[in-house]
């Protein structure tokens, strides 16, 4: 009962405003500079990639009342790096995460629609949701959204985009110079949208784009967030990279399909992954310690307990025992625009396993911040990694995986020369792109314009 | 900065569609086709830039282009649809080296936050030359595509009355809050806030890092910016202005507005204007480029640019109008034009090629060489940035102890 083997999807992630990302290596470049992001770039692109993921920032993290000064801060805007990245690039998609709280439809689509023609096809969105005031202080409507309607904005926010994508069918535009007719129809881009959160009418002003809408991906975890997956996006970037978790993840999603009408091939599951690759698997591990060494100065260790403890820490010493004082459990948070400390949703027995795994272990602060977060996903050689990147994909752990190195701009190189030509010669990657757009890439179909005209 | 002086005049290119005549797209060099591709927006940049321009602008909207100033005209004769000009201009820096890129952002509809982060990294992206042209809409049907403000029914005709003014008023000290926004943004950041201290941990110093807490009648933020300060500091600010409102904002925001003066008087009335309003913003020390628009039809011969612009004419069925002047002629008169015009005080123009694959290589083949013999425009390229070729200082930034 074999089945035939899964093509593997890969994509790089631009290293992130976290401590993932390690900046004090001296191999380290810009975060800010467009030639870091066409290096990126083009290691992607050379390796056969799906797709270049960009996050965005809409403030500045802070901890305790202090701009967060230990990661990486500060990023350029995400479209207009991804519409220069169209220019050094030719095949690689180009997938930019744009938030739907603090933006508007018609802007939104037109910049997508836009992205995807000057790309010959190839943007992609990752929908992300905000409601917090924190980051509303930075826009015209400030914390104006609830909670508990982030995804119903965003639901409705994408379903309305996806309406002026499909406002123009592909067929409007004759540019008959001798006739003198440029568009079919005058009614070109009409569209009307009424709902909860926007009611919008006119015509929208891009024609339909290469890939007719950009392929859509969701990043959510939560059970809103998963519906909203299943229901409406062609990609799903995860934080489920391990094999048992990928398996229960992969298999949750995929079967909340069905009911929205779907097939398990209309959405894939894209963990995001990190590695630490030496000659060696040997080498790889010794690395991988280095390396979380780096990510988990004494420092950061502190800043991270305080997620926990939700106090200021800043007198214990981080290669000492943890803070005998139980965490408050006040709402106001000590780190603001942070998504991570939401993981944390009963502090106390955090604290208390904290303390636990620390005593057991003789761990400091240190130790049991590097310990308890999240090690690099993949540690080996080349072949270790190649092995076990298409084992989890055959293992239907995932569809795939979206690197995130932990060096800009040089991280993805050495993956692109020694592990990329191992999965190729196993026949479960690329070696050529074989369509101009991202769409072809992902093996996802084109959409078809809707076509509500009324003949006449 | 560059020893080198900054060109005597300084010209510019206003790049919308296949040109600005509402027929250009009908001629055989427009390539109507190609509009929505990246190539042909690269092929007029590299042409622009082939001719040593200071910079090309690019037309946008938040709506379908209408010849009705205050609605859809639903006309299917000329160039409808348009590629977000922040993205356009992004996708071209990469492939040029000098020109600046400047594309036209709406401050109605859009968030300050996100136009200062998106110019900051296109001035990233082009190492030193992006700048923005603000522009307002009264539009109500631009407004009913955002659906969070309503704006009543408006004609040119009704813009001109005091209720019409009023409404522009308004419009108008909004953008300049915009502004201020998007240019304090730019400053949030100290231009060596980016320590890398390995010693201490610390990626920025943060007390190189300001909030900018602005607050207005239409929107407060709070900042800092997302995004470093750009490589010029502060991107170049343009604006076009026809009247009185906006030529104050001109004065008091921007770094080169854009006029239309039908001829030599009026352009001097035009620059003493804005002149004074510089002085009573404050800004009577500070460079502040005034450059005449005009739309060209540029011919060896000028019998055959009268005679293009009547076959156009002829193809839209009306004789095409403009807020600025139509000029139709020869290079060597469309320069003793702007010698006059340069002598009331303008400094520069921007050039609005009638069809864009016929008059922008007129302009950078035939006008740019006439300059050139003339002494009065550069023969390369002297600075690395669009200030730098504007004779614009980077300027110091505003929350930087002094």
């Amino acid at each position: 009962m074999s089945k035939p083997l899964k093509q593997i999807h890969l994509a790089a992630h631009f290293p992130g405003v976290n401590n993932t990302t390690v900046w004090s290596d001296p191999r380290a470049g810009s975060h800010i500079e467009f030639s870091s992001f066409a290096h990126f770039a083009r290691t992607a692109e050379r390796a056969k990639f799906d797709f270049l993921f960009l996050a965005e920032g809409l403030r500045l993290r802070e901890q305790g009342g202090k701009i967060y000064d230990l990661d990486v801060v500060g990023r350029p805007d995400t479209f207009t790096v991804l519409a220069a990245l169209a220019a050094v690039t030719e095949h690689l998609g180009l997938t930019g995460t744009i938030n739907s709280t603090f933006n508007e439809p018609y802007e939104v689509a037109r910049q997508f629609a836009s992205l995807d023609h000057l790309s010959g096809g190839r943007s992609a969105w990752n929908v992300v949701t905000s409601w917090d005031a924190f980051t509303g202080e930075n826009f015209r409507r400030g914390g104006f959204l609830p909670q508990t309607e982030r995804y119903s904005r965003a639901k409705e926010f994408l379903a309305t985009a996806n309406e002026l994508f499909d406002s123009w069918h592909g067929d409007e535009i004759v540019a008959d110079q001798a006739t003198g007719v440029f568009l079919r129809d005058a009614k070109a881009g009409s569209f009307v949208h009424t709902g909860q959160h926007f009611d919008i009418h006119g015509q929208f002003n891009v024609p339909r784009s290469p890939q007719g809408r950009p392929v859509i991906f969701q990043a959510g975890d939560s059970e809103e967030g998963r519906e909203f997956a299943a229901s409406s996006a062609d990609a799903i970037f995860s934080r489920y990279a391990t094999l048992t978790d990928g398996q229960a993840f992969y298999t949750d999603v995929k079967n909340r399909l069905a009911k929205y009408g779907r097939r398990h091939d209309q959405l894939l599951i894209l963990p995001a992954a990190s590695f630490a690759l030496a000659d060696t698997d040997a080498e790889a591990e010794e690395l991988a310690r280095e390396v979380r060494r780096q990510q988990v100065s004494g420092a950061t260790a502190i800043k991270h307990l305080e997620f926990v403890w939700n106090r200021d820490l800043s007198s214990y010493d981080p290669e000492g025992p943890l803070p005998d004082i139980d965490p408050d459990v006040s709402d106001d948070h000590i780190s603001k625009g942070r998504a991570q400390v939401r993981m944390y949703r009963d502090p106390l027995a955090t604290a208390r396993e904290w303390r636990e795994l620390a005593a057991a272990n003789n761990w400091s602060i240190r130790d049991l911040v590097i310990n308890t977060g999240t090690r690099q996903t993949f540690v080996g050689s080349p072949a270790t990694i190649a092995r076990t990147i298409n084992d989890y994909v055959q293992a239907d752990a995932s569809d795939g995986f979206i690197l995130v190195p932990h060096i800009t701009p040089g991280g993805l190189d050495d993956f692109a020369d020694k592990v990329v030509p191992l999965l190729q010669e196993q026949g479960v990657f690329r070696t050529e792109y074989e369509g101009p757009t991202l769409r072809h890439h992902l093996g996802l179909a084109h959409p078809d314009a809707v076509d509500d005209r009324v003949a006449s | 900065m560059s020893a080198t002086p900054a060109s005597p005049l300084h010209l510019a290119v206003a790049l919308d569609g296949t040109g600005w005549h509402p027929a250009s797209w009908r001629e055989q060099v427009a390539r109507p086709r190609d509009l929505f591709t990246a190539g042909y927006w690269a092929d007029l940049v590299a042409e622009a830039e082939r001719g040593l321009l200071d910079f090309v602008t690019f037309e946008d909207g938040l709506g379908l282009q209408s010849s009705n100033y205050g609605e859809p005209d639903g006309r299917t004769d000329q160039v409808r649809g348009r590629l977000d000009a922040v993205l356009t201009a992004s996708r071209i820096a990469p492939l040029t080296r000098h020109i600046g890129l400047v594309p036209t952002v709406i401050a109605t509809h859009t968030e300050p936050f996100h136009i200062s982060k998106a110019i900051a990294t296109l001035d990233y992206v082009s190492t030193g030359r992006a700048g923005l042209r603000v522009q307002i809409s009264a539009r109500p049907h631009e407004a009913d595509h955002f659906g969070r403000r309503t704006f009543p029914p408006i004609s040119l005709e009704e813009l001109r009355t005091p209720a019409g003014q009023e409404r522009l008023t308004d419009l108008f000290d909004e953008a300049a809050d915009h502004v201020e926004v998007v240019r304090r943004l730019w400053d949030s950041w100290e231009d060596d806030a980016e320590i890398r201290d390995v010693a201490t941990g610390r990626f920025v110093d943060r007390d190189k890092l300001h909030y900018i807490d602005f607050e207005g009648r239409h929107f407060s933020v709070k900042g800092p910016s997302i995004t470093p300060r750009p490589p010029q500091g502060q991107p170049l600010v343009t604006a076009l202005a026809h009247q009185s409102v906006p030529y104050r904002l001109v004065a008091r925001q921007a770094d080169v507005g854009y006029v239309t003066p039908q001829d030599a008087g009026d352009a001097r009335a035009i620059v003493a204007e804005i002149r004074a309003e510089q002085e009573a913003a404050g800004r009577a020390g500070e460079l502040v480029h005034v450059f005449g628009d005009l739309v060209v039809f540029l011919d060896d011969e000028q019998a055959a640019a009268e005679d293009r612009r009547a076959r156009l004419d002829a193809l839209a069925g009306e004789p095409y109008t403009s807020d600025a002047r139509v000029f139709a002629g020869t290079p060597a008169q469309l320069a003793d034009l702007l010698e006059e015009f340069a002598a009331e005080g303008l400094t520069g123009f921007r050039l609005r090629p009638a069809v864009a694959g016929h008059d922008l290589p007129a302009v950078t083949r035939g006008l740019v060489p006439e300059l050139q013999r003339r002494g009065l425009f550069r023969t390369a390229y002297e600075a690395d940035t669009l200030r730098g070729l504007l004779g614009l200082a980077r300027p110091a930034n505003r929350y930087a102890a002094a």
